[in-house]
């Protein structure tokens, strides 16, 4: 079985075109008149040549900044646009959310609305109405179904077509932003339901630009930028490099970490080594929980920069973060930094880390909100705190308890962590 | 939204199509209009009072001037047997052509936010339209029923002509609500002109005035070749009283008949050609 056999769904080379006029309304009178004239219009490629496939049971993730095409490619996968060229196939039941609710109407009641809504997802008029009772069991909204849409509060309304949607029973969903509606609550209970569908094997395809929702259930994503497709992969990384285009630079400059998958920056300076130092100065692997304890990184700059952002995170092994510190908001403006000129940055702090294996990150960034990177090495030092606190907490913060009992007015015991 | 079955013996899977008016499945296609048509028809007694009563007001005030006008004012109307039934059921017939097509015309772009956002076959939107204005004719033909007895009209064989009648006009408007919806895709001035079209088809059909006014047999013949003109006066002969020229008199001849006959087909055809052709990028244009 080769890996075509085995998709839920094959994308091959799709490409799809929207033409865009000049001039909007043509009258047919118009049309009359001058029967040759062609309106002028331009073409955009909204998707351009994407190929991929999702294995049954992968829930994939598709990002990309606004008008980077891929609501379009969701859109030509359910079938709502025809293509260009290009084939698309898909193995099972599938099912498209575009929009919550769709067919909804505010005069109806929400008995009514769930069948139509349900014959819309696909449903026979008889499927929908068998699944009316679980909807809106689903949806505990059970003694609201004899009342107009229109009565009810978006909250009810947002249950309602969820209910719908999630009793459709698709194989393979299409869905998107649907997570950007909705309060808390439901969007917990969104998750907990995609967290069934896992289970049961369903195939997902989720468009959104929510990167953590991304991070948390997809297993892998696709990056498009301008309908082409940056990235496929691991979220993770994919989500590095969607943050990387949210903040390039127009000019396009080639990456210098393009074949190293944790680097990003422009690559006007580079971080060229990295390491943690004890109490003493010495760079160390490995630091006792309760010292002094610095960070350094050597920098050499290979164009002149005016104002760079210096900085590093520390993260554990469950990627939060437990220490970021940088020349931001200290010393927002450092000067030129003239090409060939190397520098080393330190940042001392007290070791007050749980335990545990940290990893650093340094960064360089252009002036501005720290994210237009020069030089960023993703989780370049490792370092080993030991210690023997046993503490939960990220990090072991010093701290003095005191217990007062009622009566004897003074403090009876006093306790330092 | 949409959802589909695969065909599990194909080795990719099933290739995903773009928007057509069918779509390749019947029965999608018949619960969808029909679903759109019911619950358009529902909305329209929800929350009024009279409810079904407004389904037949429209036609029964315009029946109500044309009658005053033609039997009190203008007299064609006065020595005609059953004039005012007569005259009823062409109002009836004319309000369900005019509504299935000028409200289909608008019908894609009324629909949009469903046709951008699932897929499914396309020519349910204007067929839904139609269906709808059927209802409404269903009514008001129980209507003209009512008054055809209570005129003292009998119940004949020949009224078994009926379904077929419907038909071919359901044939007719289906045909120009499918063009007309296309159309305005692409072209906002369908509209007015349709509105236009409409007014011409209302004088130009014996609606008001029997046939037999025209006394010009060419004029006459010319005015029948109109296929709501020839579906009216059928239903006149065959529903409501024999004395009413059938279609073939009118037209001078049975073989004549072909020509309005052959104009619904035709209708039908280009309509539902047309929108086939225009339905994989109606999401796109609206």
């Amino acid at each position: 079985m080769n890996e075509a056999d085995a998709s839920a769904i094959l994308v091959q080379g799709v490409s799809k075109r929207f033409r865009i006029p000049g001039e909007r309304v043509m009258t047919l009178k118009e049309r009359a008149l001058h029967p040759l004239r062609r309106l002028p219009w331009q073409d955009l490629t909204a998707v351009d040549d994407v190929s991929f496939s999702v294995p049954a049971g992968e829930f994939f993730a598709v990002v990309g900044r606004n008008g980077s095409g891929k609501s379009t490619l969701l859109k030509c996968l359910a079938g709502i646009y025809a293509v260009d060229s290009g084939q698309m196939f898909v193995r099972g039941r599938m099912s498209t959310f575009i929009e919550l609710g769709v067919g909804f109407n505010m005069e109806l009641p929400a008995r009514e609305n769930v069948i139509i809504n349900g014959t819309m997802l696909g449903l026979s008029p008889r499927e929908a109405r068998r699944r009316l009772d679980q909807v809106l069991e689903f949806a505990e909204l059970e003694q609201f179904a004899d009342l107009r849409l229109k009565n009810y509060s978006s909250g009810m309304l947002v249950r309602l077509a969820f209910a719908v949607m999630i009793q459709v029973d698709a194989d393979v969903l299409l869905i998107d932003e649907v997570l950007a509606v909705g309060d808390a609550a439901f969007q917990q209970k969104c998750y907990d339901e995609f967290a069934r569908l896992r289970r049961e094997g369903r195939t997902m395809v989720l468009v959104t630009h929510d990167m953590g929702a991304v991070e948390r259930f997809c297993d892998r994503a696709l990056l498009l930028e301008q309908g082409s497709t940056v990235a496929v992969g691991d979220p993770h990384a994919v989500g590095l490099r969607y943050m990387e285009l949210n903040f390039a630079r127009e000019d396009g400059r080639p990456q210098t970490g393009a074949e190293e998958a944790d680097r990003l920056g422009d690559g006007r300076a580079e971080i060229l080594e990295a390491w943690f130092e004890d109490d003493e100065g010495q760079p160390a692997t490995a630091l006792p929980s309760g010292r002094r304890c610095s960070f350094a990184a050597r920098v050499r700059f290979r164009e002149d920069v005016e104002d760079p952002i210096l900085g590093f995170a520390v993260q554990n092994g469950e990627q939060q973060t437990a220490l970021a510190a940088s020349t931001l908001a200290a010393m927002p403006s450092l000067g030129w930094f003239r090409a060939g000129e190397e520098v080393t940055f330190r940042i001392a702090f007290e070791n007050v880390f749980r335990p545990d294996r940290y990893y650093a990150t340094p960064a360089v960034a252009h002036a501005g909100t720290g994210f237009a990177w020069i030089d960023r090495r993703e989780r370049l030092v490792e370092v080993v705190v030991t210690g023997a606190s046993r503490t939960d907490a990220i990090v072991d913060l010093p701290y003095r308890m005191t217990l007062e009992r009622a009566g004897t007015g003074h403090a009876q015991t006093e306790v330092a962590g | 939204m949409t959802t589909t079955d695969a065909a599990p013996d194909e080795p990719l899977g099933r290739l995903i199509r773009g928007p057509s008016a069918v779509g390749g499945d019947w029965r999608r296609l018949v619960h969808l209009t029909r679903l759109l048509a019911v619950t358009d028809f529902r909305l329209r007694f929800f929350g009024s009072v009279l409810g079904y009563l407004w389904q037949v007001v429209h036609p029964l005030l315009l029946f109500g001037v044309l009658y005053v006008v033609f039997t009190q004012v203008v007299r064609i109307g006065s020595d005609v047997p059953f004039y005012g039934v007569a005259l009823l059921s062409g109002i009836v017939l004319f309000v369900f052509l005019s509504e299935a097509t000028s409200q289909a015309v608008q019908s894609l772009v009324d629909r949009e936010p469903i046709v951008r956002k699932i897929q499914f076959p396309r020519l349910a939107v204007p067929l839904s339209v139609v269906l709808t204005a059927l209802f409404r004719l269903s009514l008001n033909l129980l209507v003209v029923f009512a008054f055809l007895l209570a005129a003292g009209g009998d119940a004949r064989v020949s009224w078994l002509e009926l379904p077929v009648l419907i038909a071919l006009l359901t044939t007719l408007a289906g045909g120009l609500a499918a063009l007309l919806s296309a159309l305005y895709v692409h072209f906002r001035d369908v509209k007015p002109i349709w509105d236009v079209v409409l007014q011409v088809i209302f004088y130009g059909s014996p609606i008001f005035y029997p046939i037999d006014v025209i006394t010009n047999d060419t004029a006459r013949e010319l005015l029948m070749l109109n296929p709501f003109a020839a579906i009216l006066q059928q239903f006149r002969h065959a529903v409501i009283d024999p004395s009413n020229p059938s279609a073939a008199e009118a037209i001078g001849g049975d073989a004549r008949l072909l020509v309005p006959l052959g104009l619904i087909a035709a209708a039908a055809v280009v309509g539902f050609r047309y929108f086939a052709r225009k339905a994989p990028r109606i999401a796109e244009e609206l």
